[in-house]
């Protein structure tokens, strides 16, 4: 009786990517986002985060390298009991390399971190039995239920059956996957899987909730969906850490923020401190007939702070836009479109890093 | 990095054990949890030692006529018997380490999860060993039925053919996932073949070890088939004597060894 070789679980094609064409219908039909009972059951009890005003995470000089490439080149960071704490930054600036060493799946290279007061050296399985993690990529188990992801997961905390069977209940209800709860996760739209992937790092009701980049990949109506789902469990007082190269989301969900590149942390405070310390206002954004808008510098010399070029407009970084859509007027010059708008968080980076935060 | 973590952390490297939380039974738990929805794959388990039990056992047999197996002349469907279970274990525990590990190591990224909590890469090691060998458990046990009800099966010391069939598939298990870490495609899976099919032909399993020239049978008994295959059939002809310490040593150190190394190897694979 020869090895066998038939290949009962190879990938099939529709394994590899959430359905994402179906993500707006499903998650759209509920858009509004409102459920009787919104509390959301992985919310910890008060007093599970330790007392004091100690860092729930503290690194200091936290460096890690894969062999000779530094993905994570010396950072301090400190999230506080509570909050909203996000990472910003754009492809291969060390998010996630930064993540799994917070969720001790990556030991660091060298640097302190201390996690929950604890060591992630030594107190691994400690740490992360009260974690949440929800990684860069879904990793449902394709092979179980919608409920049954919960249920196993749960069981990989070593919870009784019968918690983990009422917790999942809660916690479909609270990621409105009650209705799916017996299905297979496969046909689930990117915006669920996200949701169940949510749902399945609260089954131990974790002190802290990592995502990383939760709503990369996902429709508007399915990223609000989500944001939502964050915001409730943030009042109920679940400290977020969170990456993006998104501003908007690291607008909306974050109390405060680091911004990375290449490693390093190139600034950090709150979105609102942030804009109001690396940039303007307002933003003029001047759009010309022009392979290189370069060309155009001259043309507005002096009316802005900054100014910076992009291949497709120029950027006036200014205090009053209106005024200064004046004065290039009155100058004579000509631009296709001119739009005044608010500084955001990208325009921070922007100036930090002289590139634009997504590509 | 200051100086005490650095020693804990090449103290911990230096110990043989990779970390763990005790809980490998949670990762058995969810297999098996996955394997109800397709257990009609464990049906070509069962089948296939059967088959071979009749054509080899049955029709080779009535050409063969009696065998001489230690000391005691047996009809020939009993002599291949207790081979065909000890392969059956062998190939259940092979097949769920290798196949199916690689699967949700490289694919489904079970693994990737499964560590994000407090599991260790020592439990992922210890649950899918012990999932592979109970799997290939069901298969023996299973066959064991079916040789006793065709006659196969000479005594009731042959029950004793069940623990030993675990011990087999442990050793088989552990060393099979083991490898599957440094597998890099499904093609990788014909070494697989290359390693199982010899020695499940040539383990003194359908003839005795004596037919071999000397030099050969040395070479025979490296394999830890040949080991499994002995253990299995004197317990199931009665003949349990000292020389089974031998088989029960061979295959638990390989147990030992496959469970270690994979669970170093998960963790270099995916603690980075
Ligand atoms: N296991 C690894 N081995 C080698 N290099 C790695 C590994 N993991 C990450 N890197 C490298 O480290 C750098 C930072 O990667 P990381 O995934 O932390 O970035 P990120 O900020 O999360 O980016 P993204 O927005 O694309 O997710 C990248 O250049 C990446 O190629
Ligand atoms: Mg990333």
């Amino acid at each position: 009786m020869p090895y066998r070789s038939s290949r009962a679980s190879e990938p099939t094609a529709s394994q590899s990517t959430a359905s994402q064409s179906t993500a707006s219908q499903s998650d759209g039909s509920r858009s509004d986002g409102s459920r009787p009972d919104g509390s959301p059951p992985g919310a910890p009890a008060s007093g599970r985060a330790p007392q004091g005003t100690g860092s729930l995470i503290s690194a200091r000089g936290l460096v890690k390298t894969f062999g000779e490439f530094t993905a994570v080149d010396g950072i301090d960071v400190d999230v506080r009991p509570g909050e909203a704490f996000g990472f910003l930054g754009p492809n291969g600036a060390g998010k996630s390399s930064t993540m799994r060493m917070i969720g001790c799946v990556s030991p660091p290279t060298a640097g302190r971190l201390r996690i929950l007061g604890m060591d992630p050296a030594s107190q691994g399985p400690q740490i992360r039995a009260r974690l949440g993690v929800v990684p860069q990529r879904d990793s449902l188990d394709e092979e179980l239920t919608v409920e049954e992801n919960i249920w196993v997961y749960g069981r990989y905390f070593g919870l009784p059956r019968s918690v983990v069977r009422r917790r999942a209940t809660e916690l479909l209800e609270f990621a409105q996957l009650s209705e799916r709860a017996g299905s297979v996760v496969e046909p689930l739209s990117g915006g669920m899987k996200r949701r169940l992937t949510i749902a399945r790092a609260l089954v131990n009701e974790p002190s802290i909730l990592l995502l990383d980049e939760p709503t990369t990949g996902l429709d508007p109506q399915a990223r609000h969906v989500l944001w939502d789902r964050l915001f409730r469990l943030k009042r109920e007082g679940v400290t977020l850490v969170l990456t993006t190269h998104y501003m908007d989301e690291a607008e909306q969900l974050c109390d405060r923020l680091v911004v990375m590149d290449h490693g390093r942390i190139v600034a950090q405070g709150s979105p609102r401190s942030l804009i109001e310390e690396h940039s303007t206002r307002e933003v003029l954004e001047l759009r010309f007939d022009a392979d290189d808008h370069s060309r155009h510098l001259a043309d507005v010399d002096g009316i802005a702070e900054r100014v910076e070029v992009l291949p497709d407009r120029l950027l006036l970084y200014v205090a009053d836009g209106e005024a200064a859509q004046g004065e290039v007027a009155r100058r004579g010059v000509e631009p296709l479109s001119a739009l005044v708008r608010r500084s955001t968080l990208e325009d921070v980076f922007l100036h930090l890093t002289g590139r634009t935060l997504v590509d | 990095m200051t100086r005490p973590g650095k020693v804990a952390r090449s103290l911990a490297t230096a110990l043989p054990l990779p970390a763990g939380a005790g809980m490998a039974r949670m990762l058995v738990e969810r297999n098996y949890r996955s394997f109800r929805r397709s257990w009609t794959i464990i049906v070509s388990g069962f089948f296939e030692p059967v088959f071979y039990l009749f054509s080899m056992g049955v029709g080779i047999g009535a050409l063969v006529g009696d065998v001489d197996a230690g000391g005691r002349t047996v009809p020939y469907a009993v002599f291949v018997a207790p081979a065909l279970l000890a392969a059956s274990a062998m190939n259940g525990a092979v097949f769920d380490s290798t196949t199916n590990v690689f699967f949700k190591l490289k694919y489904a990224k079970l693994y990737d999860s499964v560590l994000a909590t407090p599991l260790g890469p020592r439990d992922v090691a210890v649950g899918e060993i012990s999932w592979a060998l109970l799997r290939g458990l069901v298969y023996s046990g299973a066959f064991l039925v079916v040789a006793a009800l065709a006659g196969a099966v000479e005594g009731w010391e042959a029950v004793l053919a069940v623990p030993a069939a675990s011990l087999i598939g442990w050793a088989f298990a552990s060393v099979g996932m083991a490898t599957t870490t440094y597998m890099r495609s499904w093609a990788d899976f014909d070494y697989v073949q290359l390693a199982i099919l010899p020695m499940f032909l040539f383990s003194a399993t359908f003839y005795p070890l004596s037919t071999y020239p000397t030099a050969l049978q040395w070479l025979v008994q490296a394999t830890p088939l040949y080991h499994g295959v002995a253990m299995v059939r004197d317990l199931m002809l009665g003949q349990v004597g000292a020389g089974m310490l031998v088989h029960v040593a061979y295959l638990t150190a390989m147990g030992v060894v496959g469970t270690m190394w994979t669970g170093r190897r998960i963790e270099r694979l995916l603690l980075r």
